[in-house]
């Protein structure tokens, strides 16, 4: 198997990754950064690595070209059998990493929760369609609702309208004396203001309504159309995508794997965003959901103090501490409502991968019963999906990783000393 | 127009925009779904960032997931992986 040496690993190029990776180079030390994606940038900036439009991207993805740091994209990272030691898996072939110190920037996914249809192709997360448009998925001329939780939900019209798509809706869970309160908390937050500001200007004219919600998804080899609720209101809207996401979780499955302690669903980390267990840090959205400014404050500490240098981080802790004030601010105000527990019904499948169903999962005292009963979240997600639904649904703990963290191919096994644990049945 | 170039997908050869993910080039090549579940329901791209695996496909004979790879001149793409 090939193999790098390194004294600082980078896992996950996005905004948190670029700016460790990048700070710890400046500080002097040597990083390698690597992503499973073909290019950096995370899910922010996609498709900003040829041609950056936003600000910040274009600073940041600038730094890294310009950078020393060491770049490999196209890798999963599957385990971590030895301190020290991660093993990749990718277009590639496997890649060994031997390094002195781990950064874990691995982002966030939506919470995607099951609804009568929402396994028809054209049903997307919210974010999910947004970055699969900005890699080239075709919405120009198309009618597309866009439902769920959260501020996400305007990025991704802004983009996909921008994109050529049609809005026709806009549905958001939460009411409107949360969204007026979420909206006064911006005014502490003079970029996010901005932000908000010119949103409004690229959403001009598309009907955002709030306390609405998705009750079912219809169509035949794709959807067709969406019915909305609010309370006992109904609205059927005829469309070609469904764009649907709960809001955003922490990625925590690389940090669980290493034992790391979480806390409130999130990777624990110090001032200096070092986790629990020593030589690892964290950066981004999975010590909470934060933002793309929390993503660069957290990663240019993380890198600096993973290089020993940690006092040249100074004026990102100031920032650090302006995005936890919008990160609480965000977490207060986006409070899933209770009807979203009963949109499933018996027959709607709840395990994408395996087709379990909700009325088989609903039987079950929990996670561990429902796998072995079931096969509940043993499918190629790994329970990412589904799991974050049944923590929802009926409040139970996702299951603790095991290596590999995604299926691999058999050649990833050869040469690591976990081989004692053969890669998980794919089927 | 933008550039375009040529893959096979399921043995059939068809041009997709060149600047974009297999899963982007399947949809604009008029494939509404890369997979078929345990109970024959047609499946498609749905997180876009490599987390539900529903936008898998055989590429050049390995398992990929779409959403991740960035199509290439002459790529062997079969759906159903
Ligand atoms: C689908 C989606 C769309 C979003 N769109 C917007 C938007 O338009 N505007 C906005 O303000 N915010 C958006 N966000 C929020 C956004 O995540 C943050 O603002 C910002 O991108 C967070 O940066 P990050 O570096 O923490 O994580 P990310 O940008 O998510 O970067 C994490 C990176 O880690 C990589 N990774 C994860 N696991 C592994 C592994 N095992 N091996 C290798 N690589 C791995 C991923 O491929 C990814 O590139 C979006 C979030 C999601 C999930
Ligand atoms: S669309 Fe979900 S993994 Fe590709």
């Amino acid at each position: 198997m090939r193999e790098l040496r390194t004294e600082i690993l980078v896992v996950g190029a996005g905004p948190a990754g670029i700016a460790a990776a990048v700070s710890a180079e400046r500080a002097g030390a040597r990083a390698l950064l690597v992503d499973m994606q073909a290019e950096p940038g995370g899910q922010i900036w996609r498709g900003q690595w040829n041609k950056a439009t936003d600000p910040a991207a274009r600073q940041w993805l600038g730094a890294l070209r310009a950078s020393p740091v060491e770049t490999r994209y196209g890798l999963r990272l599957i385990d971590l059998p030895a301190p020290g030691l991660a093993v990749f898996d990718g277009d590639s072939g496997p890649l060994r990493v031997r390094c002195e110190r781990l950064v874990i920037a691995g982002g966030a996914r939506e919470r995607l929760l099951p609804f009568p249809g929402w396994t028809l192709p054209g049903v997307f997360g919210a974010g999910g369609l947004q970055v699969l448009a900005k890699n080239g998925w075709p919405v120009a001329g198309q009618r597309i609702v866009i439902a769920g939780s959260g501020p996400l939900l305007l990025a991704a019209a802004a983009t996909l309208r921008g994109l050529g798509a049609k809005i026709v809706r806009i549905a958001e869970q939460t009411g409107w004396r949360d969204l007026a309160g979420f909206g006064a908390g911006l005014l502490r937050h003079p970029r996010k203001l901005a932000q908000a500001a010119g949103l409004a200007r690229r959403l001009a004219g598309v009907r955002y309504r709030g306390n609405t919600w998705v009750a079912h998804a219809d169509g035949d080899d794709r959807v067709r159309s969406v019915t909305l609720a609010s309370g006992s209101h109904r609205e059927q809207i005829h469309c070609d995508a469904l764009a649907v996401g709960f809001g955003l979780l922490p990625n925590t499955d690389i940090a669980r794997a290493l034992g790391c302690e979480l806390r409130d669903g999130a990777v624990w980390v110090d001032g200096h965003q070092h986790t629990s267990v020593a030589g690892v840090y964290c950066a981004g959205e999975g010590t909470g959901i934060g933002g793309v400014d929390q993503a660069l404050a957290q990663g240019e500490i993380a890198g600096c103090a993973a290089a020993g240098r940690a006092e040249l981080a100074g004026a990102a802790l100031a920032r650090r501490r302006q995005s936890d004030r919008f990160a609480a601010n965000l977490r207060r105000h986006f409070v899933l409502r209770d009807e979203l527990r009963r949109l499933a019904e018996p027959d709607t499948v709840l395990c994408r991968c395996e087709n379990v169903r909700y009325g088989a999962a609903a039987t079950c005292t929990g996670t561990r019963e429902a796998r072995l009963q079931l096969r509940l979240g043993m499918g190629h997600c790994q329970g990412r999906i589904c799991g974050a639904a049944t923590e929802f649904l009926f409040g139970w703990n996702a299951a603790t990783p095991r290596p590999p963290l995604a299926p691999a191919s058999l050649a990833c096994f050869t040469a690591t000393s976990s081989s004692e644990n053969p890669p998980q049945d794919p089927t | 127009m933008p550039p375009e170039l040529c893959v096979r997908v399921d043995g059939v050869e068809i041009q997709v925009p060149a600047e974009c993910s297999v899963a982007a080039a399947l949809r604009s090549a008029g494939f509404s779904s890369t997979r078929h579940s345990l109970d024959g329901t047609p499946r498609a791209a749905c997180c876009g960032m490599g987390v539900c695996f529903e936008c898998r496909v055989r590429i050049d004979g390995v398992e990929r997931l779409g959403c991740l790879v960035r199509v290439r001149e002459g790529m062997e793409i079969s759906r159903d992986a």
